[in-house]
Parts: C-alpha cells; structure tokens; sequence
C-alpha cells in the first residue's frame, strides 16, 4: 500500500555545524529514525519514524539534535482537528483499533491546578521543617471505630492485654507509593528500580497483574501484591510474599477494558514470573470471571484474607466512574481494607485511545465525593483510601490528602524519573528509555542503580516539600491535615464544581 | 433586634487568648474575686471582644439538675424556646442571671438559666430506643447522651437562642466584652465554686459574638483555649463522623466535643489524652518499651485524626478536675502552680502571682506534657493505677530517660 | 607520576549496563586530543584515537580500555623503556616521547587495548586514566555507569 496519508509528527532538526558524525543517535534509537550515510560521511534522519522520545537529543554529545512538535500542515479546521483526521488515516489504512500508552492528554480540566493550598499568618505560627519535626508517616489498612481499653493482669502491667484488634496496617514513610505496574509491560530493570526504591524509602511498589519475580522476593516487605483477572503469577505463595494484596478491578486509562500482553513480550522469565508459556499471549479479560458482583468480590476478599490468615490488608482498586461513590461504598461494605481509585487521566502500558480519551472522571472528583459518601455512611475511617491518576507533583500529593486521600499512588512521575519521555508508545515495545520493553539491547539502558537512586532522590524530594508545605500551614503531622478541607480554596471553579470538591472559593475567609 | 448573635455559623474565629484556671483540691468553694482578679492582670491578652468563666459547685442546691444557661435573640425566642423546653424537661426552676450594668458591656442578649431533667428520654428519642438499659447507670449514661444529642442539635437548628451551659452544679458566663467587666456583668462575687477558668478574648478575624465566647460549655465540659488549630478541618470532620454537631465555628467547641467523645463516650481514661491531643512523635513511641510500644502506637492510629495540631494551651474544667493541655511543641504560653490545696494554671505567671504572691511551686508543663489536679473525693482513688501511662512513668523513672518522655 | 589520592584505582566494567552508544569512545578522543573540544577536534584535527573501545555483538556490549595489569606484558616487551608501571598507583604508562613506534606491546597486550598513533611519529597510544582528570572521562560520560573507577 503506497499511499499513506499521515503526516509526521516530529521534526528532526540537526545542526550540522554541530553534527561530528559520532552515531550515538544512530545506535540509540530503536526506531531506526537516523541513518549513517559512509559516503558522506553524514547522518540522515526519517522524520516519519520518529516518535518523539527525545533519547538522541538527550544523549547528543554536542546537542546537535533537537526534536520538534511539527506544525501540522493539514488545513485547519477546529471541528477536525489533526487528532482526528491522523486517526482516520491510520484505521483507513490498518482496520484497527488506535492503540496508545500513558495518560491522557486531552486538555479536560485538571482540578489540582484550580486549587490553592494555605499558609499560616500572624495567628498561627508557620513551621520550620528543618529545624522541627515534622512527620509524614502513614498507615494504611482498616481501623476500628474506637479503641477499647487495655486490660491489666492483676497489679503486673508487664504483660497488659491490649482488647482492640487493630489488623494489619502498611506503614509507610511517606503517603506516596508506587502504583501498579506489571512486570511484563515494563522491563525487570524498572521493576527494579522501583521496588528497591521503595524498599529503602520505606513505602510501598505495586507488582501489577505482572506476578513477583524471584529476584525482587528481598523486597517483599514493600510489595503490594496484585491479583487481577488474568491472575498472572498468583499462588499461595505469591500473596504471602507481599505487604498487601490489591485486587485489581479497573484501571483508569482504561476503566471496563482487560489488558493484553502480546507473545513476543512474553520471554523466558516473564514466562516464568507470570506462570504462563513462553511466547503465550497474557490476557487479562475485562471482568473478573469469578466476579460478576458485589457479593463475589466479598468472597474472593475473604478467601484472600484466609490464604494469607488474615495478616495483610487486603485493598481494591478500582477506577473513577461516574458512579464511583457507592461503588465505593460496596467495597468497603466487601471487607476491604484499602481501596486504590485511580483517575481517567492515569497511565498505561497500552489502551485503546477511545477509551482512555473518553471513559471515566478526574480523580480529584472521584476523591471528593466518595469520601464524602463514605462519611455519610459512617465508614470513611475504617479504611485507608489511595488515590492515583496522574499525581505530578508534591502540591498533587498534599491536595489530595487535604481532600480526604490517606496517601497516593504514582505510575507515571515514577517513570518520568526513570528517564521516561511520554512519547506514549508503550505498546510498541520499543522503549528507547529502557522502560516499556522487554527487548535486551534497550531494557539495558535502565540500570536498576541509577532508577532505584532517582526514584529515591524523587521522593526525598517530595518529602521535603510536602513537610514544607505542612510546615507553612502550621501543621506538623501530616494526619491533621487529612480530609481538612478548610485548607483548601478553589480557583476559577463553578459553584457546582466546589460544592463536588467540597471545598470554598479563594477569598473566602474560614 | 439583637445583631450579636449573627456571627453563629459560617465563619470560624480563631484568637488569641488569656487563659486562667484555678482549682481548690479539697472541694472548699470561694467566690468569683480571684479569678476576676487574676485574668484582669493579662488584660492586654484580650481585646475585648470575648471574655468569659465557668464555675463548678456554684449551684449545690440544684445539683441533681442540668443547668441550662441560654442567651436568646429576643422575647419571642425566649417564648418559643420555653414552650418547647416544657415538652421535652421537667423544669426545676428557671430564672433570669442577674447581671450588673456595666458601661463596656453593650447589647447583652437575653440571659436566662433553668434547671431541669428530660422527662422520660426513652419517649422523646427514638435513637435511644435501641439503647440497652438494664440499671441507673446505664440510665444515666443514656440521660447524658440525650442531653448531649439536645444541646448540639437545639444550638445546631437555632438562630435566636443558645444553650451556652448544661452541666450540673456548673455554669459558664461569657459575652463580648474584656472578662474583668463581663465578670462584675455577671456579678461573679455572689458565686461561690471549687473549680474557677476563665479567658479573655482577642479574636483575630472578627468582631466577636456572644456565643463565640469561651468558655465554651458542653455537658460538665467547660473548655478555654488560646490558640488557632490547624488541624480544625480534620477535627471538626472526626467529630462529625461521630455525630456532633458544631454550631459555633470555633475551635474550642471543637475541642470540647474531643473531649466528650473520648473520655466519655469512648471511656478513655483522662491520663491516655494527652497521647491523643498532642500525641507523641513517631520516633518517641519507638522509644517507649516493648511491652507497650503498640498500644501507644495503636492509640495514635486509631485516633490519628483527633491529634490536635497547630499552637493551643487549653484548661478543660469539669466536676471532677481541672486539666491543662499545650501542643506538641509548645507554641502557647502555659504555667501551673501549686499552693496547699489550691492549683493554678494560666497564660501567664503574672496572673497567678496577682492572687497567689508566692505558690509553693511555679513551672512549666513541656509540649503535650497534661497538668491534671483532681478533686480529691473520699474513697475515690485516681484512676491511674495499673495503666500504661504508670507503667511508662515506671520505665523511664527506672531507665533514667525522663528527658525522653515525661509523664504526669 | 602520582596517582589520586595515592590510591591504586581501576575501572570496572559492567556489560550488563554497557548500551554501546559508544560515547565513552567520543570522550576519550576529545580527552586526548590537542582542543580537548569536542567541535573543535572532531571538525579540525585528524586521526583522533579512543584509548577505549566498545565490542559488540548483538545485545551484548562492553566497553573496555587498559587493564593496567599487575604483570603487564606491555612492560615487558617494551624495547626503549616508554612503557613504564608506577609502583605506587599500579597504572602503566606509555612515554610517547621516549616511544619508538615499534608496536612490540601492541603485539604482547592480550585485550588490544594499546592503539597505533600515526597522526605525528608513530608512537604507541593507550589509556593513561586521563591522569588530570577526578574521573576518567570514560567513567564520568557513561550514561548508564557501565564503567566504575573503584579503589582495589
């Protein structure tokens, strides 16, 4: 077929003054976008193959290289717009369903940036974290409605009897943990990464529906274990060797669509890790096919509870859908301990882009309202909430708590600091980062070293300003500022929008 | 038409404050002089917009009743009120409190006490239906209950008329105004009580009202506080999720209701408190013994949301003690003394000295350390015998670690 | 000559991390070149040499430069007396003002990691562990830590 509509994308500029013809972009891209010439001893690049990963502009020894977002030059039209008209041509020409990876980024409204946070005046003195405490630890898990007392044996108060079960509890250092990513859709070396940064951090990574590979097992006291409906890699064995156990309902790229993991990913350890053949395509189907209702995720909650005799906070993550607060509401009514919502703009290995474009609501949203449901029905304390969906920031992480999150989730900051450029082609395999791959030759490029040490810089960072933040607000615990939403103002919002947000406008006093 | 009640709901206020509290351990009462006295020398702590005390013991001969003091709008509040109170109590007595003219005290609402007992709670609440009650305890409790759930309902739905006290023997008498000219407004001297707060008002971000003042009064609770809580969101929302109601935007009242459901409706005991309020840090539990580590963890789990946070130092008065309570990390001012049987805490030590020139002994709780001073009742032993608390007095007396962790 | 810190130092290879885009290979030769400029001497000056090289076959890389060998064989065959171990640092060195050209180590060194330099007199060329530099511009270029300088 000769005829192909599209346009590229990016524009490849080289300057050839500053061009010494060293191959490093040659050899780096995956994409085969340049082309050593020996004739004339020169390098010529395809902008059609380029997918804007930005991997030989960051390793351009003398930056010669710059990638640029090409103006599209079809007639301009604001109804069909490039989007469109690109998509068109391409299912024109393959039949097939447009495929994309990580988060959207349609520009539908980002409530975190109509947010403001506050500060301590006069009244109240603001806190310095560098020279006060200042504390951010977290517990995840259920907690009862009340402590009941202690009871001493006699006059000896060496051994005294403690009557409230608390359950298990994941403490982490920091409301920040790493959300789901299977080994699989990313390479070992990002898993790596990512679980040993946890591990020394002192919070949390999520193994995803990848299953646990052997040689993160030493990381097992920071791996939430992930059971989805593939039920990759899932034996007794596997839900023991976490912290936790997440049971995957629904993502938010991709809310009501399985995954799909094709063959060629599938090589001899990802094989073995899943508990699947080599070569075998790994399926996710879109439901569970052992849960078809409320009452069947009761079930397969207790029966994980059981396998693990009731010593790990079992949690469920679901996406942000319209209906998400009674959903909510259901799961914490199932026995969960935990629940992980995760927003519509939330990333992904790989997604249809109609559903992840078009399906689900802003996380900020879902937040708000299922904490206020849960609170009207009396059992927002009992259970630790998670939230994920595209937290970018530290100011992300302390809104979401302001608003009523225990801690979030982050996917694709974390692999933003790996190196990831969101050229949102994840599902080609063709990672030139290292990340999304299972390709030797690039899953090299990710030394687990420098991922784990970025990762932990990333979240050291983060705890400082969270702490600053606190600081300013005169609060030193990050508990105290959980569900306080007079801390939070909205900016340029509807007053339905608010009222949803549960939050008051910026000029307004307390 | 009364515009000072107009600041009911809406705005929370937060303040700065003087605050003073005596006690006469042995129960012996004297007359509202003292306190008078001694929280008019840190007149410049307030800014007359909110002074206030409560007493305890000041009314023996009613003290099988609640002593309800109201402030109402206007006569027709009043009116309406009292055809409703007829329904619901079995009224005592009722009264007007007599008040002084006072030149600085402007626009005084209508101020009425009566004292009653709910007629049969169980016909006038459904809720308390379901509740099992098999003896007078249990009976009482669920009489305390019912008030509770009246005082924060009745202040919850109302516009012209507020229950400002409802303990027994008990009262709390505030308005706008510095607390030395709202104490003669009240004629505090013709009160004679074992248990005296007081606190003067410098509200930051408004002018003040009537019910905004402290004390603030819930039940025997009577509760001052200097400070602005930065945890008020997430306090106010626990104790919501425990169905109380707050009605008058500020912080103290807040503070009250985390009393209430702690000591009384949870059944902490008032020596485990202050690992709530002004809990310790995370890395200080790492230091407390093994044995009890988890359950001072738990604690701090459990009620996470109720630690307090933000500058405060608060004196909570009830029938039996008077306890005083900093944040953390001391960001208010707070001072205890002790002379024979009379204890003092209060802002300043000025103020103490004012009363008592020279106390036995003068110091200065750290950051979430409680001054408790109980009123010593015959038979009745403190209840801090065989608690976590005596056993970490215990260890760290014996291990030399008082610098660590100091316990009351 | 003095090594850093007075310290025996190596560099270790990791062909695990080795993603041969070869820019060790660049940084070596606009170390040793006359600019020291990566434009400069790679548009104007001839015959730049990498003392370092990568090998590759399929996935598997690596990039690997004198192993400054505690027996070194170059020492031995060296005729004129340029090639030279110090003592104290352990690095070997080739005196390319003493060096005759007659490549004797080149034939003797088992890596060939030792580089004909023809762009004046013909002298033999090899890694000198950039010995100015805190790092070896190898090592402190690698993207990926695929070359570590460690003390032994």
């Amino acid at each position: 077929m000769a005829l192909k509509l599209n346009q590229s994308e990016f524009e490849i500029h080289r300057d050839e003054q500053k061009c010494i013809s060293c191959q490093v972009c040659v050899r780096q891209c995956s994409n085969d976008v340049h082309e050593y010439d020996e004739d004339n001893e020169s390098i010529i690049s395809d902008n059609i193959k380029c997918v804007g990963c930005q991997r030989c502009e960051t390793l351009c020894p003398t930056g010669a290289i710059r990638i640029k977002q090409r103006e599209s030059e079809f007639k301009y039209n604001y109804n069909w717009s490039p989007g469109h008209l690109k998509n068109i041509y391409k299912q024109a020409e393959t039949g097939g369903v447009i495929l994309t990876g990580m988060g959207s980024d349609k520009p539908y409204t980002i409530y975190w940036d109509h947010i403001l946070f506050n500060a301590s005046q006069v009244t109240n003195p603001s806190i310095d974290p560098l020279r006060e405490p200042m504390e951010i630890k977290t517990f995840i898990g259920r907690k009862p409605d009340k402590i009941d007392l202690y009871k001493s044996s006699g006059k000896n108060m060496k051994n005294p009897v403690f009557l409230t079960n608390l359950g298990p509890q994941l403490e982490a250092e920091i409301p920040v943990l790493f959300s789901a990513m299977s080994y699989g859709s990313i390479s070992l070396n990002a898993v790596k990464s990512i679980s040993r940064a946890a591990y020394e951090f002192g919070t949390f990574y999520n193994t995803g529906e990848g299953g646990l590979h052997k040689d993160l097992k030493k990381y097992s006291e920071s791996t939430i274990v992930q059971v989805a409906s593939g039920r990759f890699g899932v034996d007794k064995d596997y839900l023991n060797s976490g912290a936790a156990i997440e049971i995957k309902i629904g993502q938010g790229a991709k809310p009501g669509i399985g995954g799909h993991l094709p063959g060629e990913k599938v090589n001899y350890e990802v094989s073995t890790t899943r508990m699947i053949p080599e070569g075998a395509d790994a399926i996710s189907p879109a439901p569970h096919h052992d849960i078809y209702s409320i009452e069947d995720l009761a079930q397969l909650i207790s029966a994980l509870k059981e396998a693990t005799e009731y010593k790990k906070p079992v949690g469920v993550k679901v996406s942000a859908v319209h209906n998400i607060a009674p959903i909510a509401s259901g799961i914490v009514r199932a026995g969960a301990d935990f629940i992980s919502i995760d927003g519509f703009r939330g990333g992904t290995g790989a997604a249809p882009q109609v559903i992840r474009d078009n399906v689900g609501i802003p996380i900020e949203l879902a937040l708000a309202s299922v904490d206020i449901r849960l609170r009207e029905e009396g059992i927002r304390h009992n259970i630790s909430l998670l939230v994920a969906g595209s937290i970018r920031s530290s100011s992300d992480v302390i809104k979401a708590i302001a608003l009523g999150a225990d801690a979030v989730y982050i996917g694709t900051a974390a692999l933003l600091a790996l190196g990831c450029h969101l050229c949102q082609k994840c599902y080609t395999s063709k990672c030139n980062w290292g990340i999304a791959t299972q390709d030797p030759y690039l899953t090299k490029r990710l030394n687990p070293e420098i991922g784990a040490r970025r990762l932990y810089n990333l979240l050291t960072a983060w705890a400082h300003e969270i702490k600053e933040m606190l600081g300013g607000a005169g609060i030193n615990a990050i508990e105290s500022l959980r569900g306080n939403r007079e801390h939070l103002r909205g900016i340029g919002l509807s007053e339905k929008e608010l009222s949803i947000l549960g939050i008051k406008h910026a000029g307004e006093a307390w | 038409m009364n515009l000072n009640l107009k600041y009911k709901s809406g705005y929370r206020v937060p303040s700065g404050c003087a605050v003073f509290g005596v006690i006469n351990e042995s129960g012996r009462v004297f007359n509202g002089e003292m306190v008078i006295n001694a929280i008019s020398m840190m007149h410049d702590r307030s800014n007359g917009l909110g002074g206030g005390f409560a007493a305890y013991g000041i009314y023996p001969e009613f003290k099988d009743y609640y002593a309800l003091h109201l402030f109402f709008d206007d006569s027709l509040a009043r009116k309406e009120t009292e055809v409703f109170f007829q329904k619901v109590f079995k009224i005592k007595y009722a009264e007007d409190i007599e008040t002084g003219k006072n030149n600085n005290i402007k626009n005084p609402p209508i101020i009425a006490r009566y004292f009653v007992v709910p007629k049969n709670i169980i016909t006038v609440s459904e809720e308390l239906k379901e509740l099992d009650i098999n003896n007078e305890s249990d009976y009482k409790s669920a009489e305390e209950e019912f008030m509770a759930r009246f005082v924060t309902d009745f202040n919850y739905g109302s516009n012209n008329a507020f229950i400002i006290s409802s303990g027994k023997n008990m009262g709390v008498f505030k308005g706008v105004g510095y607390p030395e000219d709202i104490g003669h407004f009240y004629k505090l001297d013709n009160y004679k009580g074992y248990l005296w707060t007081s606190h003067g008002r410098f509200p930051t971000n408004s002018t003040g009202w009537w019910g905004g003042a402290h004390p603030f009064g819930f039940l025997n609770w009577s509760v001052v506080h200097n400070g602005e809580i930065s945890s008020y969101g997430t306090n106010k929302r626990f104790v919501n999720d425990y169905g109380y109601k707050c009605s008058f935007s500020t912080d103290t009242e807040v503070l009250t209701y985390l009393f209430d459901l702690l000591v009384r409706k949870h059944n902490i005991s008032i020596y485990l408190i202050n690992y709530i309020l002004a809990s310790p840090l995370w890395s200080d539990i790492e230091l407390f013994p093994e044995e009890i580590r988890d359950i001072f963890k738990t604690l701090r789990i459990i009620y996470s949301r109720a630690l307090v946070n933000g500058p405060f130092s608060i004196i909570v008065g009830n029938q039996d003690y008077m306890y005083a309570l900093n944040d953390r990390i001391k960001l208010r001012p707070l001072v205890a003394a002790k002379n024979k049987d009379y204890s003092f805490v209060s802002s300043e030590e000025s103020s103490i000295r004012k009363v008592c020139p020279s106390p036995d002994r003068v110091w200065f709780p750290d950051g979430g350390e409680p001054v408790l001073f109980l009123l010593n009742k015959k038979g009745k032993k403190p209840e801090i015998e065989h608690s976590p608390v005596e056993y970490l007095n215990e260890y760290f007396s014996s291990n030399m670690c008082k610098d660590k962790q100091k316990v009351v | 000559m003095q090594g850093r810190l007075g310290k025996v130092k190596k560099i270790f290879i990791r062909e695990e991390f080795c993603i041969a885009c070869r820019l060790c290979e660049i940084y070596c030769q606009v170390e040793h070149s006359k600019s020291k400029k990566i434009l400069k001497a790679f548009k104007e000056e001839k015959d730049l040499i990498s003392r370092v090289l990568v090998e590759e076959v399929g996935f598997n890389s690596f990039a690997i430069q004198c192993r400054h060998c505690s027996e070194a064989l170059c020492v031995e065959a060296c005729i004129s007396g340029a090639m030279i171990k110090n003592k104290n640092t352990g690095i070997v060195i080739c005196d390319e003002n003493k060096c005759v050209g007659c490549w004797m180590c080149i034939m003797a060194c088992p890596y060939g990691v030792i580089k004909r330099n023809i762009s004046e007199k013909k002298v033999a060329s090899k890694c000198d562990l950039c010995g100015d530099e805190e790092y070896p511009v190898c090592v402190k270029n690698c993207p990926n830590e695929a070359l570590q300088l460690r003390d032994i």
